[in-house]
């Protein structure tokens, strides 16, 4: 095993953040800018009262990368909180995928079959296509992305994690 | 006075002298025409022209650094504000407040290509602490009075605030005054914990080989912060070593002061820090040219780091103590808390300690000889710090080997009166931030040392100085090559001296006089003293031209990816120990 500061960590991390024109860019710029990687990113108004966004970011690096990716980010002015949720207890995380797969006979049933296991829904459809919704962790859209290949894959569009702590707790 | 209607360049102007700004530094064009207008009308904030934007940036930064006020400037839209971004870029890494007010074309033509457009947001979004872009009228005197807070308030640093055109000209009667402003998320901490100060005090009470190792943050803290830090470090008896940034933060000449560490430091700063068994790193960042090579980075010591700036700790060493805090009010608690305690070091290991101090500053690693005419580049400053140290000159430099000797020969006994480009390494800086320094302190001496090839970077500026009659004397230690790229060539790259040499320079003399200021040259050592006290009595500017010899390298020197004990101490340390792998590619 590599020794600890070297371990490669994934984290979800939740920004609250001025909704202001650029935000986004800053904190784009600031991983980009920093050579920090980005496996995720999702940002939304959550609060138009008090024009505030939440950014969630699925990140990685070693243990001293990620403190100063939590650093980094605290310190751009019009960041409010910056949440370390894989770190600070456990927490829920979610993505939502739009999957269109085209083809008819076996195939067609077959994904239908796939889908109604996954628990996918049929958002449109024709004689010939199916688009289905999927929410669910990341890992069980891969795998039903995975099984979908076969079957007339054509199309994926998929939003990113989005995550919130467990418990009774506000960020 | 809330009918009162102002135009949104008025604002800016209401809102700038209400910040307390006297001075801005700044140059016009199409899309600040309104605010040079409403400059116009008045007389309170007075406008320095400069000759470039690049200048009006660092001349804003030297009037920043040698008052302890944001430094203002004023540019155009365009090519005005892309000129300013190395200033910016600078002011950032060396955490200098500053406020950038860029033009911008009218809001309905963002993005459409206009003369003169340029994404200044964007592109100065890197190289800012913030930055802003008015879209609306309405929220012109919120932003300008954030930006101030902003630019001042935690780790200090540039804010650009981008202005169209047509909200320069639309009108409002909504203006704010600064107390009436409140930033909605911006907060940094200053108070550190008490927990952790505890432990950092305890940690120097116990230690035996203790050093205080002090950087900008002190400096930019204030002065209450620098008065703080002597007690202390008098009080434990402490040697203490500063960052480029830090001189001045401890006075110079103390006897407990080893002078600055990292590449060209000391070489007892550099051992004491090896050796040390607990590092007391107040408002310092462990940046690259002051640790050395990582792994083998004072190995054996506590460290414990005060800092504003949370992103700072754990960035580049791993430290056991981290303080986050504002270094005036930490060291305020840690100062107390000692007293309280009634803490001291033991004296027998503070005495052996500084016994091996002594023996290593024995080695005399500033030393050089100075014989025949040919004027040596290291005597040339330490003479011209002699010469002034009286009149408290403030010192700016440009980049380069003539940098770091003025960091080694000038002792500074008090903060705010050294200037140069540390984080950057801006050649062209020292010109322009003499030209602030000087306009912030009219009566006094400001000395630009300079190297031929960096003043030559921005020496447009000798006409601003022209112009204002600021008295400022530029020291040219001029040895007809980029010293320190040469200096690397011969090291690093077997003496093949690609592009380095100062070719085709002018007669520095008559360029001094083509401007109207005083030009003069020196070329013996024996004429050195009379010439330079002639400089320093002229009333009126002054282009030193220094003729010194031309192949002097500069020493002490850790080379790139050695450590702190691996010092090279003169020209033959460099032949026996030739550069590594891993220094090679290191800048």
């Amino acid at each position: 095993m590599a020794p600890m500061e070297y371990l490669i960590e994934s984290r979800t991390i939740a920004v609250l953040v001025d909704n202001e024109p650029g935000v986004l860019a800053r904190v784009i710029g600031l991983f980009s800018g920093r050579g920090y990687n980005i496996e995720s990113l999702t940002v939304t108004e959550v609060d138009a009262a008090h024009g505030l966004s939440r950014i969630t970011v699925v990140t990685s690096g070693t243990a001293q990368i990620l403190e100063q990716i939590k650093a980094q980010l605290g310190r751009l002015v019009p960041v409010h909180r910056v949440s370390d949720l894989t770190k600070e207890g456990t927490c829920v995380e979610r993505e939502l995928a739009l999957i269109k797969v085209a083809g008819a006979g076996d195939k067609r049933v077959e994904a239908l079959r796939i889908a109604d296991i996954f628990r996918a829904r049929v958002v449109d459809s024709s004689h010939s296509h199916f688009v289905f919704e999927l929410t669910g962790k990341s890992d069980k859209l891969d795998v039903f992305v995975d099984l979908m290949q076969p079957l007339g894959l054509i199309d994926v569009s998929r939003t990113g994690v989005v995550a919130i702590s467990r418990g009774a707790k506000a960020l | 006075m809330a009918t009162e209607q102002l135009t949104g360049a008025e604002i800016v102007i209401r809102a700038l002298k209400d910040q307390g700004v006297d001075t801005v530094f700044g140059y016009p064009g199409g899309a600040v025409l309104p605010i040079y207008d409403a400059l116009f009308l008045q007389n309170e904030v007075k406008h320095i022209l400069v000759r470039q934007e690049g200048g009006a940036v660092h001349a804003a930064e030297g009037y920043a650094r040698s008052t302890g006020k944001v430094g203002v400037v004023l540019v155009t839209s365009g090519p005005g504000a892309t000129n300013a971004v190395t200033g910016l870029t600078d002011a950032l890494m060396d955490s200098i407040p500053l406020i950038c007010l860029t033009g911008q074309v009218p809001t309905h033509l963002i993005g459409n290509d206009a003369f003169q457009e340029a994404d200044t947001t964007g592109i100065t979004r890197p190289c800012t602490k913030h930055n802003y872009l008015v879209r609306d009228v309405e929220d012109l005197p919120r932003i300008m009075h954030e930006a101030f807070y902003v630019a001042q308030n935690g780790r200090p640093g540039p804010v650009v605030i981008d202005l169209p055109k047509d909200v320069l000209q639309l009108k409002s009667e909504n203006y704010l005054a600064p107390e009436q402003v409140k930033h909605r998320s911006y907060r940094p901490q200053v108070d550190g914990e008490e927990e952790q100060i505890e432990k950092a005090v305890e940690a120097l009470a116990k230690s035996k080989r203790p050093i205080f190792y002090v950087g900008g943050g002190v400096i930019n803290s204030g002065d209450r912060a620098t008065e703080l830090l002597t007690e202390f470090i008098h009080l434990t008896g402490a040697p203490c070593t500063t960052t480029l940034m830090g001189l001045g933060a401890f006075p110079g000449s103390d006897k407990q002061f080893l002078g600055m560490l990292g590449m060209h430091g000391t070489y007892e700063a550099n051992l004491a820090m090896y050796n040390c068994d607990v590092m007391m790193n107040i408002g310092a960042r462990f940046d690259d040219r002051v640790t050395g090579r990582l792994d083998e980075f004072s190995p054996d010591s506590i460290k414990v780091h005060v800092d504003i700036d949370a992103s700072s700790i754990n960035k580049n060493v791993m430290v056991d103590i981290p303080v986050i805090g504002d270094a005036e009010r930490v060291l305020e608690a840690m100062l107390s808390l000692w007293k309280e305690r009634k803490y001291n070091l033991d004296k027998k290991s503070a005495k052996a300690w500084w016994g091996r101090i002594n023996e290593w500053q024995a080695k005399d690693c500033l030393s050089y000889v100075q014989d025949g005419p040919v004027i040596k580049p290291q005597h040339a400053i330490k003479r011209l710090y002699e010469l002034t140290k009286d009149r408290k000159p403030y010192i700016t430099t440009e980049v380069g080997q003539h940098q770091m000797w003025a960091a080694q020969y000038f002792k500074f006994e008090e903060p705010k009166k050294w200037m140069t480009s540390g984080g950057l390494g801006t050649m062209g800086y020292g010109l322009p931030a003499a030209v602030g320094a000087q306009q912030a302190h009219p009566g006094e001496l400001v000395i630009d040392v300079s190297g031929e090839a960096s003043f030559m970077m921005n020496m447009q500026e000798l006409s601003t100085i022209a112009q204002y009659n600021l008295p400022v004397k530029v020291f040219i230690v001029n040895n007809q090559w980029m010293g320190m790229v040469r200096q690397w060539q011969q090291l690093l790259h077997g003496s093949r001296y690609s592009e380095s040499y100062s070719d085709a320079l002018p007669d520095f003399v008559k360029l001094a006089e083509s401007f109207g200021l005083v030009g003069m040259r020196c070329e013996k050592a024996e004429d050195l003293d009379r010439m330079i006290q002639e400089m320093i009595d002229c009333p009126r500017p002054v282009l030193f031209d220094c003729l010194v010899s031309q192949e002097e390298n500069c020493f002490p020197m850790i080379p790139s990816g050695a450590a702190h004990y691996e010092m090279l101490l003169g020209p033959d340390d460099s032949a026996a120990r030739p550069i590594s792998d891993e220094g090679m590619v290191l800048v």
